[in-house]
């Protein structure tokens, strides 16, 4: 018995060639980052995720839109949590097209804090009109939307400095990033030292930088995760006590085990 | 129901209890179904999943009604809707996560109920009957988390329905006609996404009323158990179903609920895909197109064969044959522990299905489909030649009764 499955087992693989090679997976494994919000219990950083959001605002808005995001997401428990005031300040520097007013006629006002993100461009053609053709995704859920998301995203924010390979054409408004599928990126380096200015003691490096918009766009996708998180430690417990009474009552249950004759 | 092993131990109490036993003994029927309902002694851990199977249909039925009053099946909508549901109703991405992981957890469950069904011969006569339906349910369940998921909309819902839904252009002369007629339109679109989404709130209540005959039919032939003999001394060898099994039961429902409540909220994307978490484009295909985890397999043996329609053909073929098994397995003999020669074949069967659900998620190249041509061989060659010669060249082991098999645990210091 032993014998068949050892066999067949070692029949596998050496039928299987490694699967990397058949995948053809060129792109290099990415580097594991010791991120506050991993684990049963990680949660996030405050701070990262401000500062994250003000990397955002200020470099990657200009392309990328939050189309699932409201304003008022920013001072909601187990993110950013802005106050109330902040969020209104912020919000009131975007426009927002609102209407039709009593006339028939739609007017523009300030952002509120119940408003989704304003977005960069009205529509996908215009985005990629403005961006040579390229569409700039929406970074909504783009942590969730790549395998590792959080990992990745930070090595494709760190890794435009690498020497291209030689034999690798390089096309008009492409760029080398090893760690983009094909190696070819439409998408300028976003991040240079000091881009952003960080009101806390954190250097804007452009490592920190990534790390904290990472981290803000990690919440993006997953707003509820402390919620999540906590709540499931609570499940855990009471599911832990329960099976043990349920354990217990049935050993006592089953010692004591007779056929009752029906009435 | 039946009370073809018992008679009827009811007796009702009240004035009112009376009255409704002589006009609609519905209660009667609870009382001896599920609750004087004599079970083996000895039916083991494995037993239970036919339990947790009824908590997981619960289970999507009840998160999935309330998806459904948030949720907005129309291709403009349904992405966004999934994420007003994750992120703005109150508890939604609960709801959401557990009715996802849910239907992961429940193909879990249903493999192992299959796989216990394979072991212990629970097919054989006079159970049948009770395995096909229960075929019929595993279908039912297959075509439902498949609509499913498509329902968010994302890529691989989008892909997946694409391709699925293509196999049936491969049918001779009428195919493309009939790939219209399911998509509504001369591609995947809105109007399928809308009959996907009636069909997939309809057919739950289907499983439910299958999963009604699987009972029935259990309750006739009564549970099977380890030994794969018969009881013959109701006294001895059976206990009543409460409060024997309601409580053995609810420990190992909730040792599984750890189990779902880990990955709902610790790992609750572990099981999808990423892809589906980026909108339906028809104009972009993913690199990989890859159904759920629970029907690679089939996945695997569709891509193995070289002609499409031979393809989808020994695909459900693969499927049909289940159907087959009573007939195709020639051994008296019920319970694997008396079976020396199938035991071994069982466990590489297992291994074989492992093999072609890895493979399925595999490209489609060079030494995988090698690979999947020589696995899926095998799955027939089980049905069409293992089992049926087994039956001739085994010599198996006498099988021993419920009670001796008791007197043996005892002896061992196990009872």
């Amino acid at each position: 018995m032993r014998i068949v499955v050892v066999a067949f087992i070692l029949a596998l693989a050496f039928v299987l060639p490694d699967r990397a090679n058949a995948a053809g997976d060129e792109t290099p494994p990415l580097p594991n980052i010791d991120w506050s919000f991993e684990g049963p219990f990680g949660s996030f950083d405050r701070n990262a995720l401000r500062r994250g959001f003000k990397v955002y605002q200020e470099v990657c808005s200009a392309c990328h839109a939050l189309q699932f995001l409201h304003y008022r997401n920013l001072s909601q428990t187990g993110g950013p949590e802005f106050s109330e005031a902040e969020v209104k300040a912020i919000a009131s520097n975007y426009t927002v097209q609102d209407g039709p007013d009593e006339f028939g006629d739609m007017f523009d006002r300030p952002a509120l804090p119940r408003d989704k993100f304003i977005s960069p461009f009205p529509n996908p053609q215009a985005a990629r009109a403005a961006n040579g053709g390229a569409l700039p995704p929406d970074l909504s859920l783009i942590v969730n939307a790549r395998p590792n998301g959080a990992n990745y995203l930070h090595a494709l924010l760190t890794s435009y400095e690498q020497t291209p390979p030689a034999d690798l054409e390089i096309g008009d408004g492409q760029y080398y990033n090893p760690v983009m599928s094909g190696a070819l990126i439409a998408m300028a380096p976003p991040l240079v030292d000091d881009i952003v200015e960080y009101s806390d003691n954190t250097p804007a490096t452009v490592d920190n930088m990534s790390r904290d918009v990472t981290a803000f766009l990690a919440w993006a996708a997953n707003p509820h995760m402390e919620q999540r998180k906590r709540i499931g430690f609570q499940v855990m417990i009471y599911l832990v006590i329960l099976a043990g009474l349920l354990f217990f009552a049935t050993k006592k249950l089953w010692r004591g085990r007779k056929w009752q004759q029906p009435e | 129901m039946s009370e073809n092993n018992h008679s009827s131990s009811y007796t009702p109490r009240s004035a009112l209890a009376k009255w409704i036993d002589k006009r609609l003994p519905l209660p009667r029927a609870i009382h001896d179904n599920f609750s004087s309902f004599p079970t083996p002694v000895n039916l083991n851990f494995w037993w239970t999943f036919g339990g947790i199977l009824t908590v997981c249909l619960l289970i999507q039925i009840v998160t999935g009604i309330v998806l459904a009053m948030h949720y907005t099946p129309n291709s403009e909508h349904a992405f966004a809707s999934v994420q007003h549901i994750m992120r703005d109703v109150n508890y939604g991405w609960l709801i959401r996560y557990v009715h996802a992981n849910g239907s992961s957890m429940f193909f879990l469950a249903v493999y192992v109920h299959i796989f216990r069904g394979l072991y212990y011969g629970s097919y054989k006569a006079p159970r049948e009957l009770l395995w096909m339906v229960g075929v019929v349910i595993y279908l039912l369940m297959m075509a439902t988390a498949f609509m499913g998921y498509v329902l968010p909309w994302g890529q691989m819902s989008f892909w997946g329905a694409t391709v699925i839904t293509n196999l049936f252009s491969s049918i001779p002369l009428v195919g493309d006609e009939i790939v219209s007629w399911l998509w509504g339109g001369f591609a995947v679109g809105n109007p399928t996404l809308n009959r996907f989404f009636a069909l997939h709130y309809l057919l739950p209540f289907v499983i439910v009323g299958v999963v009604l005959l699987h009972v029935w039919s259990l309750h006739v032939s009564g549970n099977g158990n380890p030994t794969g003999t018969d009881v013959r001394k109701i006294d001895k060898e059976t206990v009543p179903f409460h409060p024997y099994y309601t409580v053995k039961d609810s420990f190992v429902i909730v040792m599984f609920l750890l189990l779902f409540a880990y990955f709902v909220f610790f790992h609750p994307n572990l099981l999808g895909h990423p892809d589906n978490y980026i909108e339906a484009n028809p104009l972009v295909t993913p690199a990989h197109i890859v159904p759920e985890w629970y029907l690679l397999p089939f996945y695997a043996i569709l891509r193995a064969i070289p002609s499409k329609l031979g393809g989808v053909i020994v695909m459900f073929g693969a499927l049909g044959v289940l159907l087959l098994l009573p007939w195709l397995d020639t051994s008296k003999i019920r319970s694997a522990r008396f079976r020396p020669l199938y035991r071994p074949f069982f466990f590489v069967f297992l291994l074989v299905c492992l093999g072609l659900g890895w493979l399925g998620a595999q490209p489609a190249e060079g030494g995988y489909v090698i690979a999947a041509r020589l696995l899926t061989f095998y799955y027939f060659a089980h049905f069409f030649v293992v089992l049926p010669v087994l039956g001739y060249v085994e010599k198996p082991k006498m099988p021993i009764s419920i009670e001796e098999s008791l007197k043996s645990k005892t002896m061992k210091g196990q009872s």
